[in-house]
């Protein structure tokens, strides 16, 4: 289901001219969860990192094998108690985001702009090859071929996720059942931090995209409006 | 969207036939709703109010507060904290040993009395017998420290709430603070220190506190992070109002801290 699109025109006296296409693609509060969400993502990461700099393990406090050596250059809060007061606030911010847009999506029917389902199946395996091993590129439709679907709705996954292992960490006591469900509290927090490097992960490969997409992409999660659509 | 109907005739023959269907948008309308569609993000910029060092802590503050208040409101007092099998506890030399001080701060046990004062009808120097006469409690609950590790220990000790009452403390209150030998000082919100797992604890490992691990008396709180689990205790006030939470609640902790 691809948005409406316009032809745009360049009007001199009598003469119209046209000179390209437009589509709105995403509307302002699909915008505004985007970018108010990922400053939040960004904080929580580096917060989150800092945090994990106060035990850098997995494993037994005595003996303590520490698993990496995160520098504190790259996180954010300066010392431990910094650090949770930037995540425990900036969840709350990062939560809202996530739930704003869920809900929109789910009662406007956006959703099927974006939900990979088993309809999105077939298409996979062509954008692969035209990604990896230099296949021709298949036609669009709509607005995300079924690889952007899938990667897409697997970091909304990825998003619940890491609120609920988030949940577990901070509250394994009134929300036992979670901790329980991921492993007890020692799990957890490793699933926490699991779910954190496979977004960053799904951040690496949409960055890339965005830069090898070029202008119009990147615009359009400004100003709603994607130049020259491929549908 | 706003989109402008063109004149149909207007335009080529060939492209008004191909595309007769589709609406048109003048060229500089899309720039001006372009602009108007990016400066409604601009309320995104609120946030860099979080960079800005002379707001940075309040903020900060204001967001560990909202935590701390629907932490607050979590809490179930009828909702004990998972107990474990005497094969999932932590051996007694892996329990880690953590202070801010000193790991002895010399208590001479024999002398030891807690000082009781505050909200409550019997107040005084309470002997570490008077609380042992209260029904033993032994369990074995998560200790989670809030850098991240976590432990399983065994603890045993006498009902906080059951204590409260001996001394006639004022349940409608909302602080337990306690003073520590150490300097350490601490305190509970009143829900948390009645709740049945909430524990004046006195043994580890079913043998008496070593000094190390706060000989001898200690809190044992499985609903509260481990900075909450003091140690060497000396003093215990009922009270209305905390001139200061905890230690390191004072330097930018979570003053609830609720698991």
């Amino acid at each position: 289901m691809g948005s409406a699109v316009v032809e745009i025109v360049r009007v001199r006296g009598d003469e119209t001219e046209s000179i390209g296409r437009a589509a709105y693609e995403h509307p302002l509060i699909v915008r505004l969860c985007h970018w108010v969400n990922a400053i939040a993502l960004f904080v929580m990461v580096g917060s989150g990192l800092q945090i994990f700099r106060a035990f850098p393990s997995f494993g037994a406090k005595i003996p303590q094998h520490d698993l990496l050596h995160w520098p504190k250059a790259f996180a954010i809060g300066g010392w431990l108690g910094g650090a949770l007061q930037w995540h425990l606030t900036f969840m709350w911010i990062y939560m809202a985001t996530g739930l704003i847009y869920l809900g929109y999506q789910l009662f406007s029917g956006n959703y099927r702009q974006v939900m990979f389902t088993h309809r999105d199946i077939p298409g996979a395996w062509p954008v692969v090859k035209h990604y990896f091993f230099r296949g021709p590129k298949p036609e669009l439709g709509e607005a995300y071929n079924s690889l952007q679907k899938q990667a897409y709705t697997t970091v909304i996954i990825l998003g619940v996720l890491s609120v609920l292992t988030g949940l577990a960490i901070w509250k394994p006591v009134q929300f036992s059942w979670l901790a329980w469900l991921m492993g007890g509290f020692h799990w957890a927090r490793l699933w926490h931090f699991i779910v954190m490097w496979v977004m960053l992960g799904f951040v690496f490969g949409h960055l890339v995209m965005v830069i090898l997409h070029g202008w119009n992409n990147f615009a359009s999660m400004l100003t709603g409006w994607k130049k020259d659509p491929e549908y | 969207m706003d989109t402008d109907e063109v004149n149909p005739k207007s335009g080529s023959e060939k492209m008004a036939e191909h595309k007769a269907d589709r609406k048109q948008i003048r060229e500089r309308k899309l720039s001006a709703l372009s602009r108007r569609e990016l400066l409604k993000l601009t309320p995104v910029l609120a946030l860099g109010a979080f960079a800005v060092p002379r707001f940075q802590k309040s903020l900060l503050k204001k967001g560990l507060g909202i935590s701390d208040w629907v932490s607050a409101r979590m809490f179930r007092t009828g909702h004990l904290a998972p107990t474990f099998g005497d094969s999932d506890v932590t051996r007694f030399e892996k329990f880690p040993i953590n202070d801010y001080d000193v790991d002895d701060p010399g208590v001479i046990l024999e002398n030891w009395s807690l000082a009781v004062s505050g909200l409550v009808k019997k107040p005084g120097e309470y002997t570490l017998d008077q609380v042992q006469v209260l029904p033993l409690v032994r369990q074995n609950t998560r200790h989670v420290c809030v850098e991240g590790w976590d432990v399983i220990g065994r603890f045993g000790g006498a009902r906080l709430s059951d204590f409260l009452s001996v001394i006639g403390a004022d349940s409608t209150a909302r602080f337990v603070s306690v003073k520590c030998a150490d300097d350490y000082y601490e305190s509970l919100d009143m829900a948390t220190a009645l709740h049945p797992q909430t524990l004046l604890c006195y043994e580890m490992y079913d043998r008496p506190l070593t000094r190390e691990h706060g000989a001898p008396l200690r809190l044992n709180v499985p609903t509260k992070i481990g900075y909450k689990q003091a140690k060497y205790l000396t003093d215990l006030k009922v009270t209305n109002v905390l001139e200061k939470v905890g230690y390191w609640e004072d330097q930018g902790y979570s003053s609830f801290y609720g698991l």
